[in-house]
């Protein structure tokens, strides 16, 4: 037994739910098409009337290839990690498709979609709040496995000491609790817990800001060796746009539940065409006094407008210094300006 | 050098658990100027915010206590002063403005209320003056259409405006000093640069003095006249900011400089981390308290720990704590950017971690079975 590179698993079922649901196929691992997630506002207590929604997210269109790291970044509210949830079918999507691997998932059914989740899995931000604190580490690692059938018993153990090893901790601790470790350790069980069904896809919802500052490093080169080592396929969730340049080999900037800018790394972070863009890269504090000092930033007036009224238009003209008549007016279309390079903007570039 | 505002010698804050004696903040001395904005950097749990508290004499008694140490401002023993005295400087000569804008406004009262009882309190306003004066301070730190928003209530405010909030309540009575503890922590970017943008210009205009506590070398960079780096407690580095960026004489900021990665500099492809664990306070290790996690460690830091001495090769007032780059140590010409350190003490620090944390105790017993 080892944690081997996952492969397609020879599993009857999987080879039926493709046939079943085929729709593309290609070198995405992922893509999502047109992706709504709204949650219903209710009025009334005994009978509860709609009377909004929360559009946080509305409306996006993305791709994942194998192998990758895609960052999406954004501020609070903006719609990334009910984006990353909506991809899990963590929840039902309102609109849109998910197609993974060739199988759209909105459209399975419960079991279909449990065995699909073998495949992906999710790492959240929170390592306190999201290791069960009555369980112990081997049952934490051991219950996927046990879920999914892949292993029981003395087999099952060994692969929970494996896991432990693999991302830096003793094998020996599967019998303790998880407030015996600190929040460095305690994201390094949920890391093993993820990779304990072998998966080939992890939402990594802002993995590293609940961390101190000298452990996030530590916890960026882990993600990073196990995606060398798995050849896992990553969507980092991330606000801090340092890190999210580091790990990321593209880039998706989100702003009120749509992508306003998708590229490369380095020509996001070179020659950004959005304005938020601009103005995100510009706000991010620079360690060093002397380039502090000359640096002109782009002050954004004002707050995230509320997801329930999105602004008319273009979502950021309530903000955006270059807004004219036709931003309140028509909504900008997600185009390639450049090669691999979209932006939703009526007047995007420097 | 000017005459100093506020003066720390030797503060030691300690927290009395069943577990053993938190030294949480231990032996700390530093000093304000006016008008100054001091940069206080560090991991959560190194004692910065409890310095900060323990300034304005917050500390929750018990389990804390403050042990030893003055606390001089403006000419008087803050640590001497009986509870009224004390009262009477808190909000009025020192502010604090906390990490979470919405757990420090309290939710049932409005936002005028919150402010004016400051006003009255200390300035004896009467009700009107304070209700006008609340409502300038709200168009200072740029709330839109103070004088309807006044008689809000927090939670119609958003993280940033609550913030906001937090500042006009801070110079209300126009206090000498100011503690900012992780004020932008809580927000997003674009928030968080309006917010410094704020500060940086009050700070100007007022004549303020600054504590600036943070986690963040990114903000205090562009804040800050000096900056003093905390660890387990204790400050590692004292320098004023340009040179502690250009010329870091403490491993735990080499540490913290490298392993951040930086938008101004070429893409990295690999961080370099700070291995180990932050210290345990109950029981700190005997010598330097970042020889556990220094990869350039020698016998001697384990036995004895480094006085904050100033350096060779460094501005006059550049302190730091550690054996190696103090005079005749052996770090005193390492490039830091170059020399990550010695690849076997950095597996050794690995191991250790891996073997963390030590066996239960035999009373330790896990959470009860969920009902």
């Amino acid at each position: 037994m080892a944690v081997t590179t996952p492969t397609k698993p020879a599993d009857p079922d999987y080879v039926r739910i493709r046939s079943t649901a085929t729709i593309d196929s290609g070198k995405n691992l992922l893509d999502v098409k047109a992706l709504k997630m709204h949650f219903p506002l209710t009025q009334g207590i005994i009978f509860q009337r709609q009377v909004g929604a929360v559009r946080a997210v509305d409306g996006i269109d993305f791709f994942v290839e194998k192998s990758e790291t895609l960052g999406l970044v954004g501020e609070s509210g903006c719609g990334k990690s009910t984006t990353g949830r909506a991809i899990l079918q963590l929840y039902k999507p309102t609109a849109g498709q998910v197609v993974f691997d060739g199988v759209e998932l909105t459209r399975l059914g419960g079991e279909q979609m449990r065995k699909m989740r073998r495949r992906m899995q999710m790492i959240f931000q929170d390592p306190y709040a999201s290791l069960n604190p009555r369980m112990t580490v081997g049952n934490i690692i051991g219950e996927p496995i046990e879920v999914h059938n892949l292993a029981k018993g003395k087999e099952k153990t060994e692969r929970v000491q494996e896991l432990l090893r693999v991302v830096g901790l003793n094998p020996y601790f599967t019998n303790r609790y998880p407030h015996e470790f600190s929040g460095g350790q305690r994201q390094r069980i949920g890391i093993a817990r993820a990779l304990a069904v072998e998966p080939e896809f992890i939402v990594c919802d802002e993995p590293i800001s609940a961390l101190d500052v000298s452990i996030q490093a530590q916890v960026i080169n882990l993600l990073e060796e196990l995606q060398d080592r798995f050849k896992l396929t990553y969507l980092f969730i991330a606000h801090d746009l340092s890190v999210v340049r580091h790990i990321s080999d593209r880039v998706a900037v989100m702003y009120l539940g749509k992508i306003v800018e998708l590229a490369d790394r380095v020509d996001l972070y070179e020659r950004p065409l959005h304005p938020y863009s601009q103005a995100l890269l510009s706000a991010v504090p620079i360690p060093d006094p002397a380039i502090e000092s000359k640096r002109k930033r782009i002050i954004l007036t004002g707050d995230v407008p509320s997801p329930v009224n999105p602004p008319s238009g273009c979502r950021f003209h309530t903000r955006c210094w270059k807004a004219q008549q036709i931003c309140s007016e028509v909504d900008p279309e997600f185009i390639e300006h450049e090669t691999r390079h979209w932006a939703a903007c009526h007047f995007p570039g420097a | 050098m000017a005459q100093q505002l506020l003066e720390v010698t030797d503060l030691h804050t300690q927290f009395f658990t069943r577990d053993g004696v938190v030294r949480a903040v231990d032996g700390v001395s530093f000093e304000v100027a006016a008008g100054e904005t001091l940069g206080i950097v560090g991991e959560s749990g190194c004692g910065k915010s409890v310095t900060a508290l323990s300034l304005m004499r917050l500390i929750p008694v018990p389990p804390g206590k403050i042990v030893k140490g003055t606390i001089m401002f403006d000419g008087a023993d803050v640590l001497k002063m009986d509870d009224d005295e004390v009262r009477g400087i808190r909000g009025n000569n020192i502010a604090m403005i906390f990490q979470d804008p919405m757990t420090s406004l309290n939710p049932v009262l409005t936002i005028s209320r919150q402010i004016s009882e400051a006003l009255e309190l200390h300035l004896k306003m009467d009700k009107s003056e304070a209700r006008k004066r609340t409502i300038e301070l709200l168009d200072l730190v740029g709330i839109p259409s103070a004088k309807k928003r006044a008689d809000d209530y927090p939670h119609q405010f958003s993280g940033g405006m609550r913030q906001r909030v937090m500042i006009a309540m801070a110079l209300s009575c126009n206090p000498k000093l100011i503690l900012a503890d992780e004020p932008t922590t809580a927000l997003d970017v674009t928030i968080q640069a309006q917010i410094l943008d704020l500060l940086k210009n009050l700070a100007r205009e007022f004549r303020t003095a600054f504590i600036l506590i943070t986690h963040d070398l990114g903000v205090v960079a562009g804040m800050t006249q000096r900056i003093h780096v905390m660890y387990g407690g204790k400050i590692v580095e004292k320098a004023d900011t340009g040179e502690l960026f250009a010329n870091p004489k403490m491993p735990y900021t080499w540490g913290l400089l490298r392993s951040i990665p930086r938008l101004d500099e070429r893409r990295k492809a690999k961080l370099v981390p700070i291995e180990g664990l932050p210290p345990d306070l109950i029981a700190p290790p005997p010598g330097c308290r970042f020889e556990p996690r220094c990869q350039y460690r020698r016998d001697i830091c384990r036995e004895k720990e480094p006085e904050l001495v100033h350096i060779p090769n460094s501005k006059p007032d550049h302190e730091a704590r550690c054996w190696g780059t103090q005079q005749g140590g052996w770090l005193v010409d390492t490039d830091w950017h170059k020399e990550v350190g010695d690849t076997r003490i950095i597996e050794e620090i690995k191991q250790e971690v891996a073997q963390l944390p030590p066996e239960p105790k035999p009373g330790d017993v896990p959470p009860p079975p969920a009902i």
